[in-house]
């Protein structure tokens, strides 16, 4: 009886550490505070393209969700990429893709590697896309790019200058 | 007398293919839109200066709306004022819609016997093909006898582009686009194919100009002509809205014309990157 539960519960500690590192991506987001008469939280678009220029998963996208009669997706061509690279092919609201817009901070999202639209990545060049449209105001866009697999951690980062902060791109493999 | 309208008619019937002084363009406020039934407004005018509205307002017989299913509609709110007219559309359907006129006939040319220049139809006249016989005399001396086609046309898109409007009417010139004209980017080329009654042609003369003429000294027009396939590849000289102009001439005309051309005009916008 004794030696079956201290197996058993050695068989359960060594499950446990295995599934400790889960792989996934995190995307860190810095939306800057901006000295303007007039503020708007921007629309914010962050999607996963691969080698070939082809959208592999949209991964975020922020907009007026509130307004009534969907009047908040007049502004979501103002993404310009993000619009013809799957944006227009989205049915919004989204689940998991879609939230409201946000003012200046800081903001982390994180993806799984191991399952979903990311798990099984084929071997090659990808790269995530930021994009960021503000109510009178501008537009940027920012690329991470990085090479699948990778067997360490690997960061990406890069920082826009205007519309867009620091962007952190963490690959936990 | 001169007016807007006999400017306009003539522009109709002209035989001759020259590059015209007057440019007649219709211009959407914007080409790609988000969100549902959006409502686009244009203008559209008979001008000199591109996409500057100094000469006269289009006449609007003949414009109408062809929807990303197939059908065609007239367009809202219209108002013809001095040099421009204005109008809108509702973008119930999602798709590429496209807002223009075409239109053609005959025409015809000759010398009297007192060496006078005579034409038919009339200024101002539609050719009734059933009159030709009659009013243009067969032996007349130097006659030019042409089918001339024109057509003026521009794009916008409610959400994911659609195709369907591109199906070839095979009457006159008319654009057939490679690349779509509502995805158009400063840094990428575009392929645009042009066929004439149907059949891809070469050597249609192709012009492109970019808007803010009046703000620089030349206006740098790209001149393109089609190759064997039809087609021309354009390089973008940046963001903006284009006017795009193309016209070609042959013999391979149905009797009674012994010539056949055709004339078309496009505006065209292109995001920046």
């Amino acid at each position: 009886m004794t030696i079956f539960r201290q197996t058993a519960l050695a068989a359960l500690v060594v499950a446990a550490a295995t599934q400790a590192q889960a792989a996934d991506l995190t995307l860190d987001i810095q939306l800057p505070e901006l000295a303007v008469a007039e503020y708007h939280k921007p629309y914010v678009a962050a999607w996963l393209e691969n080698g070939n220029n082809e959208v592999v998963a949209q991964l975020t996208v922020w907009y007026d969700v509130d307004k009534r009669n969907d009047a908040g997706k007049k502004w979501l061509k103002d993404m310009r990429q993000w619009w013809r690279r799957g944006g227009r092919s989205l049915e919004l609201p989204a689940d998991g893709i879609s939230g409201a817009t946000q003012g200046p901070g800081e903001y982390q999202l994180t993806y799984s590697l191991d399952k979903g639209p990311l798990a099984n990545l084929p071997e090659g060049d990808y790269r995530v896309r930021v994009e960021a449209a503000r109510e009178v105001g501008g537009r940027e866009l920012i690329n991470l790019p990085f090479h699948w697999p990778t067997s360490e951690k690997t960061i990406v980062s890069e920082a826009g200058s205007s519309e867009l902060g620091k962007l952190r791109l963490t690959i936990q493999p | 007398m001169f007016n807007a309208r006999t400017l306009f008619l003539s522009l109709l019937t002209l035989t001759a293919v020259e590059a015209q002084a007057h440019r007649a363009w219709i211009q959407p406020a914007l080409t790609v839109l988000s969100g549902e039934k959006a409502v686009v407004s244009f203008d559209a005018a008979v001008s000199n200066t591109i996409f500057i509205a100094d000469h006269a307002a289009l006449r609007s017989n003949g414009l109408n709306v062809t929807a990303p299913d197939g059908s065609v509609r007239d367009v809202e709110n219209l108002h013809t004022g001095k040099n421009r007219t204005v109008f809108d559309v509702t973008l119930d359907q999602q798709g590429t819609y496209r807002i223009g006129m075409a239109s053609s006939g005959l025409s015809a040319r000759w010398e009297t016997e007192d060496g006078k220049r005579a034409f038919w139809p009339p200024r101002g006249e539609k050719a009734d093909p059933a009159e030709f016989s009659k009013k243009v005399p067969a032996d007349a001396k130097n006659l030019s006898v042409s089918y001339n086609s024109r057509r003026m046309e521009t794009f916008v898109t409610a959400g994911v582009p659609t195709d369907g409007i591109f199906t070839p009417s095979n009457k006159g010139l008319e654009m057939i686009p490679v690349t779509h004209p509502n995805d158009l980017f400063a840094g990428e080329a575009a392929t645009l194919r042009f066929l004439m009654d149907g059949e891809a042609v070469e050597g249609v003369e192709v012009t492109l100009i970019r808007e803010g003429t009046r703000y620089r000294n030349s206006e740098d027009a790209i001149e393109l002509h089609t190759n064997k396939q039809g087609e021309v590849v354009i390089n973008w000289q940046g963001a903006g809205r284009y006017f795009v102009e193309a016209s070609y001439r042959d013999n391979k005309a149905q009797a009674p014309a012994t010539q056949r051309s055709g004339g078309y005009t496009a505006v065209l916008e292109v995001l920046p990157d």
